[in-house]
């Protein structure tokens, strides 16, 4: 049932890029910083200041890959380390929780690292985010660690508000496996309000509609695309 | 004309507003903590407050193509609510964030014994975190008000340079500028200072230390003054450099100070494209 997806989600490890990127004083800084963790939280937000914010890999910066390294160098598993993430993107301004949410899937027992164990117990802040507006928060919510955890039902309901937000599709981790016949019911049901309204529609459900809705959904487009709705 | 506002209340304010504002020529923007006109009656939903002030404010001004940043304090008014005071404690979480500019709005209100200690309490916040501090001068006694208030801002330590007192008039701006400290002007359609009047205080006092905002809010206000004080004072014969001045060049200086104003290299082309950047990542403006 896969769908292939015309590009895969930024890497979900942007920290080895990272040191090429450090100035001598960001890197001094952030060595110092990892090597104590009982600090994070005051150490936390100010990592844009001494470390910067360019863009580094994909859609990634210097920021949130020093947060990351300063995330995954807690000494803490589970609940615990649920607990402290929990705070820190609770107290944490969009940067601080982009980084918090991006960070997931390296603290996950499925991740590169793999030691947070951290399973299911960060849902909640994936949960907050999706219910907002901020499409920066929706896109890093929805990473390989989203693709892992969310339930269909939430899943489902993501795609379709990237879909409403413009996020582009390829940004949603993990949609090549978990888009089923349902989301491609959903999507085309979308697709039939826009087509009602005289709207454009995005083209980039196309291939999900096209592999898994039914026949008379799918029928909605033509075999070179969006028919007369573009 | 490129306008900074230093001090506009957008949370209570519509898109037609930020679309208005960037036509006119504000292409960045302070937006200091104070009252939202209903009473909070808990330190929480100060804290959604100053959430929204770093999050959701700053997005949605990102979308027409200003830039947003946010001064972080308890408000006068409140500081008389032992409700509501717990909220100092809890300052310096927001006091660390990147797009925090100053401490502020602080000041008087009613001049209360709680104000003076709240005003004292988060001028030394100020200190501590190297932030400047935006100071509301109180509305009802301003006179005595704002020489009260100078006299606490002297008392506390603060290098006068770091301190601008705002919504001042005529019979204000002498001792404020005196003292070292930075003269706000709040231009209202009806109260507080026009535009006109404020061309007559840059032609006796110059431009020098002198900030000119809407303040504009959930009340009768306009978040244009800032350009019609601008064609006001280019009527009145002030240069385009001088208009510059007072606008950008001086609110920039003034919140430049906390050393965390990082405003877009080309604040006159904002992309409107998916490549365009908001905290370095990619986001639209505006949707189809």
């Amino acid at each position: 049932m896969a769908v292939t997806t015309p590009n895969p989600s930024a890497p979900a490890d942007p920290r080895p890029a990272l040191p090429a990127a450090l100035t001598p004083q960001g890197r001094a800084w952030l060595d110092e910083a990892t090597a104590r963790p009982t600090a994070i939280r005051a150490l936390f937000p100010a990592v844009r200041r001494r470390c910067g914010h360019t863009p580094l890999t994909g859609h990634r910066t210097v920021d949130e890959a020093a947060r990351a390294v300063l995330l995954t160098a807690l000494p803490l598993r589970g609940p615990a380390l649920a607990d402290e993430l929990t705070r820190l993107h609770h107290h944490g301004d969009p940067a601080e929780q982009r980084a918090v949410l991006r960070a997931l899937p390296l603290l996950d027992p499925g991740g590169p690292d793999g030691a947070g164990d951290l399973g299911d117990l960060a849902l909640p802040l994936l949960r907050e985010a999706l219910r907002g507006n901020d499409n920066t928060l929706i896109e890093a919510a929805l990473g390989p660690y989203a693709a892992a955890h969310l339930p269909d039902a939430v899943y489902r309901q993501a795609v379709l508000s990237c879909v409403f937000c413009e996020i582009p599709l390829d940004r949603v981790a993990g949609l090549g496996d978990r888009a089923d016949v349902e989301l491609a019911r959903m999507l085309a049901d979308f697709a039939r309000e826009r087509i009602v309204a005289g709207r454009a529609v995005p083209e980039d459900i196309l291939p999900i509609v096209r592999s898994l809705a039914s026949a008379d959904a799918a029928a909605l487009y033509g075999t070179d695309g969006l028919d007369g709705v573009t | 004309m490129r306008i900074f506002d230093p001090h506009i209340h957008m949370t209570s304010r519509t898109t037609d507003d930020y679309e208005a504002m960037y036509a006119a020529g504000v292409r960045a923007l302070v937006e200091p903590a104070f009252w939202l006109g209903q009473p909070r009656t808990s330190p929480e939903s100060f804290y959604d407050y100053f959430d929204s002030l770093l999050g959701w404010e700053p997005y949605r001004a990102a979308q027409h193509g200003i830039q947003h940043f946010c001064t972080i304090a308890l408000n006068p008014k409140e500081a008389n609510d032992p409700r509501c005071v717990p909220v100092l404690d809890e300052l310096p979480r927001y006091l660390a964030k990147d797009r925090v500019v100053a401490v502020g709005e602080i000041g008087y209100d009613s001049m209360t014994p709680e104000e003076d200690d709240a005003l004292a309490r988060q001028l030394h916040l100020a200190i501590h975190h190297g932030l400047p501090a935006l100071v509301h001068t109180p509305h009802r006694d301003k006179a005595a008000g704002t020489r009260r208030t100078l006299d606490v801002v002297k008392e506390s330590g603060i290098d006068p340079a770091l301190v601008v007192l705002d919504h001042l008039n005529e019979l204000t701006v002498g001792i404020v500028l005196q003292s070292g400290c930075w003269a706000g002007f709040s231009i209202y359609p009806r109260t507080k200072m026009s535009e006109d009047r404020m061309v007559e205080v840059l032609k006796e006092h110059g431009t020098e230390r002198v900030l000119v905002n809407s303040a504009a809010d959930w009340g009768r206000s306009d978040p244009l003054k800032t350009r019609r004080t601008g064609d006001a004072m280019l009527a009145a014969g002030f240069d385009k450099a001088a208009v510059e001045r007072v606008l950008w060049d001086n609110p920039v200086a003034f919140f430049g100070q906390s050393g965390r104003l990082e405003l877009d290299p080309e604040p006159d082309a904002p992309e409107p494209d998916e490549s365009s950047s908001f905290e370095g990542n990619s986001i639209r403006r505006g949707g189809a």
